[in-house]
């Protein structure tokens, strides 16, 4: 691991519901450099979230001893550093191209607008700019798909079109939540070896968020896994199998394996007790 | 399955139900679809006329002294008689009665003793002048405050604007209009009193368009088009009242909804400020959906002007249609109904069309 | 709508909060309990609430509220400006205002009252038997219950007085006529979406007649969404009678509608200005609570159409 692009220490996000304060994310830690990062825990347990916090792009409540990128603090930035930040420096793939798009503008438009915002460029060299990078998220006929409105592309085409968008202004960091989950499974390898190729050329930093454990293991580098909003514990994707917490185990073994005979699948195990009281409260 | 197995019976109700497996061509689908639009719109004018008809000829007791008055002579009575075809089946008097509408035949007016449609022509600019006028001053205003509003949902600032839009929706605007003439006109004097224009420049304008406004300016008479603006700026207000909470409310709704989009937050992560985020991104689609308010508020205007007209003297359509009403005088009032209920629905019709335009998704 | 009584507060709350009903009818009156709180908590929709029931109460002790029937005419005391014995002073004709408006608030609940009550059942018949029977029914419903929605309603209202005369029952008449028509649309979007739902299969299934199964079955899912859509329409029912009663054609004189008063006080605006205020602020105050209460209505019913949170 190199020097960390991003540091974040006892980062909390809770929410005001009207049954009381929900605590999604609790005091975790972590720390990402050039590399690839996966965060994978089952819904709820706070990923989304983490993701979002760090951004400052949570409706929640915030609080952490550090969120520091490349030297930044993020917890109290200003609004115009952290739109300078956005996109820009640190940038976010959703899940779903059908409502991450904004149905009525074309989605070259959009993708040019992504790069207008942290250049002087004028429309033309946007424009330019964006077919380009249409080019690369390997898309045929860019100035066709260029005039498109998003109800207009298949799922995994407004997926590379949303990872063009992203990638455009030539962030460091790229948060990557659940970016294929929504996608037919055909797609879904497409998809991802086009994520691949372009964070290992531009030698950007990844933070995968996925509920797949298998999906992110084969990806990533390193990997947290999350329950509870609490990071239940940390792999080298190398060493999957010492993995000792059992809820990680749980995640593992619930696939069904060819080499194994199994007749059932085992259900998976969750227990209150794993997660850390912290001032004295589960 | 046999070729043939359809039969020519069903082919019609395939061709509309499964699309799926034979696409028709978009050319003959796009043509389909324009007819079967273009059809429901003649269904509800002809349905218009319907009502029309049973109100007119239909429900009153003797629909020709509805129509010419007890004072008019046997003879009138004969004739008109004999004219609405009302010897004849219920049925044929209605196409009879269908076939004077589309020629611009209503009849002729007892009170002003002129065809109905020339007196319409006559009245309906004010109407147009003072309804387009009111809608304007509610789109500049609610739209603001409707995206003000959604911006600032919960706080200070939205509970006014819900505040100031709920008295807009629950003032009775005759009432409204009564006191603001008390307020601006017989107690402070800021504002000339009811009627169009002053007395004194009757006259002087040559009508073009019958929309003081634009023939003033088009001659060149300020004077004139101040005096008109002053007077206008009353009644449009009251107006305009219903337009701003109408469009306001349904623009902070909107915007609520479109500011939980997913869309949105794909835009603030672009690093877009707030107001490129709200203006840019979210409003694009509030847009879209309040082509369809503004045209139901406009078309709304255009009969709520009734009291409005009434209070303030205002030569429109509204008042030909009460003061018809007044002088039992049914070929007016049935006529005006038939204009005013048709320039409802093309109102609707248009802003549907605009919409269809506007929003690419309707475009497949 | 009450507070449980005091005394079996403990055990009533307990019955009304229990996570396990043991009956379908407690199940039901948990739900009440549940919506009436929430309803509660908003402060708005309890505004417009208190309104109603002060204009209900109004309305049903106005002979213990008022010295008369609000009819009685002093001539010498005509034109009074508001004091302590006439506390909205009196009009034209020496009639207490205070005592016109209180009486006018039967007026005002008759109109309502009476075009709900026209609108509701003739709405819930066209929506439920258009969506549930479909076919030729449906287009054929549809098509008259859109003609109408789409004729502008105070000119169609106008043009049906016009006819049968004016008057307050003909007024209601003519308002509930061009009323009707969302509530059917309401009522066929409702059966549309519970027409094959399995209770309704079940019944099916069971052989029950198509008119009981709209009767008992489909029916009561539609009620909730009209009753909001008929709170909300409420005002502008309101408005438009007092338009109406404005222009003469609505309830006639001597009778205290509130939107006659206003077209009587008219002549005297310049110089008696509480003719024509008072019952302007009391048609304002009613149609906005009955706009309140339609707002809170819609909140707890459906909470995703907005409504500060």
């Amino acid at each position: 691991m190199t020097t960390p692009l991003l540091s974040v220490e006892n980062l909390s996000v809770s929410f005001d519901t009207p049954k009381g304060v929900v605590e999604a994310v609790r005091g975790i830690s972590f720390e990402v450099g050039q590399e690839r990062l996966g965060i994978v825990g089952e819904s709820g347990s706070g990923k989304s979230q983490t993701g979002r916090a760090i951004l400052g792009l949570t409706p929640g409540r915030v609080s952490a001893d550090r969120i520091e990128f490349d030297g930044i603090d993020l917890r109290n930035a200003p609004a115009r550093t952290m739109r300078n930040i956005r996109g820009r420096r640190i940038s976010m793939i959703m899940q779903d191209p059908r409502y991450s798009l904004n149905p009525v503008m074309t989605v070259g438009w959009q993708i040019a607008e992504a790069y207008r915002v942290h250049t002087n460029a004028n429309r033309r060299e946007a424009k330019q700019r964006a077919l380009e990078m249409l080019v690369t998220v390997r898309i045929r006929e860019p100035e066709k798909v260029y005039g498109l409105y998003p109800h207009q592309v298949s799922g995994g085409m407004g997926q590379r079109v949303m990872i063009a968008m992203m990638l455009i202004p030539g962030p460091d960091l790229i948060i990557a939540d659940e970016p294929t989950s929504a996608l037919d499974v055909t797609v879904q390898l497409q998809v991802l070896a086009i994520l691949d190729d372009m964070v290992r050329d531009r030698g950007m930093g990844l933070i995968f968020i996925s509920h797949d454990l298998h999906l992110v293991s084969s990806f990533c580098d390193r990997i947290l896994v999350m329950y509870g909003g609490q990071i239940m514990e940390v792999l080298d994707t190398g060493a999957m199998h010492r993995a000792e917490h059992p809820y990680t185990k749980g995640l593992l073994n619930c696939l069904p394996d060819l080499a194994r005979r199994q007749e059932t699948l085992p259900v998976l195990e969750r227990d209150a007790d794993w997660l850390l009281s912290r001032d004295g409260a589960p | 399955m046999a070729p043939n197995a359809g039969g020519v019976k069903t082919s019609s109700d395939a061709a509309e139900q499964d699309a799926l497996p034979v696409p028709p061509s978009p050319v003959l689908a796009r043509v389909a679809a324009i007819a079967k639009h273009a059809s429901s719109i003649l269904l509800t004018f002809i349905g218009l006329t319907a009502i029309t008809f049973i109100i007119g000829r239909v429900m009153p007791a003797d629909p020709v002294l509805a129509i010419v008055g007890d004072r008019a002579s046997q003879d009138v009575y004969d004739a008109v008689r004999l004219q609405l075809g009302l010897d004849k089946p219920l049925i044929q008097q209605y196409l009879i009665y269908l076939s004077n509408i589309a020629q611009g035949d209503f009849g002729t007016s007892i009170m002003t003793t002129r065809p109905v449609l020339d007196d319409i022509i006559r009245f309906f600019p004010a109407t147009l002048e003072l309804a387009t006028i009111a809608t304007i001053f509610g789109v500049l205003l609610g739209i603001p405050m409707g995206v003000l509003a959604a911006v600032n949902q919960g706080r200070l600032i939205d509970h006014i604007i819900r505040i100031i839009g709920l008295f807009g929706y629950s003032v009775p605007i005759f009432w409204l209009g009564l006191v603001a003439l008390l307020v601006f006109y017989a107690g402070l004097g800021w504002l000339p009193g009811p009627g169009r224009i002053e007395v004194y420049y009757d006259g002087i304008v040559e009508t073009r368009s019958g929309i003081i406004l634009l023939d003033s300016a088009l001659q060149g008479e300020w004077e004139i088009f101040r005096n008109a603006l002053a007077h206008l700026v009353l009644p449009a207000a009251m107006l305009a009242t219903f337009a701003l909470a109408y469009i306001a409310r349904m623009t902070r709704s909107f915007m609520l909804d479109q500011l939980n989009q997913e869309y949105i937050l794909t835009a603030r992560v672009k690093g877009l400020s707030e107001g490129a985020v709200i203006w840019k991104h979210a409003f694009r689609n509030v847009l879209v959906q309040l082509i369809t308010i503004i045209g139901l508020t406009y078309a709304s205007l255009l009969e709520g002007s009734v009291l409005t007209e009434t209070i303030f003297a205002w030569p429109g359509i509204g008042q030909y249609i009460t003061t018809s009403l007044f002088n039992a005088d049914m070929n007016a009032v049935i006529g005006g109904t038939v204009v005013v209920g048709f320039c409802f629905v093309g109102i609707n019709v248009l802003s549907d069309i605009l919409y269809r335009i506007v929003d690419p998704r309707a475009h497949d | 709508m009450t507070n449980p009584p005091a005394t079996s507060a403990p055990g009533l709350k307990e019955w009304l909060l229990s996570d396990t009903p043991q009956s379908a009818a407690q199940a039901r009156c948990q739900r009440l309990y549940l919506a009436w709180l929430s309803f509660a908590a908003n402060p708005i929709a309890m505004l417009g609430l208190a309104i109603i029931v002060v204009l209900v109460v109004m309305a049903a002790a106005a002979p213990l509220l008022t010295g008369g029937d609000g009819t009685e005419q002093t001539l010498s005391n005509r034109l009074q400006p508001p004091s302590g014995a006439h506390w909205f002073g009196t009009d034209e004709l020496g009639r207490d205002i205070y005592d016109r408006i209180v009486w006018g608030a039967r007026i005002t609940l008759y109109i309502v009252g009476l075009v709900g009550i026209i609108v509701v059942p003739v709405g819930l018949f066209v929506g439920t038997v258009a969506g549930y029977v479909g076919g030729w029914v449906d287009i054929i419903l549809m098509r008259v219950t859109d003609i109408f929605l789409a004729f502008p309603r105070l000119i169609l209202a106008l043009a049906f007085v016009a006819v049968l005369g004016p008057g307050l029952e003909n007024a209601v008449l003519a308002i509930a006529l061009t009323t009707w028509s969302p509530f059917a649309r309401i009522a066929r979007a409702e059966t549309l979406t519970i027409r094959n739902a399995e209770h309704i299969l079940a019944a099916k299934v069971q052989g029950a007649s198509t008119a009981r199964i709209i009767l008992h079955h489909v029916t009561p899912l539609c009620l909730s969404s009209v009753i909001v859509r008929l709170t909300l329409d409420m005002a502008g029912i309101i408005l438009t009678a007092a338009g109406l009663g404005f222009l003469g054609l609505g309830a006639q004189p001597p009778l205290p509608e509130w939107g006659a008063m206003i077209s009587t006080g008219r002549q005297y605006m310049l110089d008696q200005w509480w003719l024509a205020t008072i019952p302007g602020i009391a048609i304002l105050t009613v149609s906005m609570g009955f706009n309140l209460l339609g707002d809170g209505l819609r909140d707890v019913l459906d909470p995703r159409s907005g409504g500060s949170s």
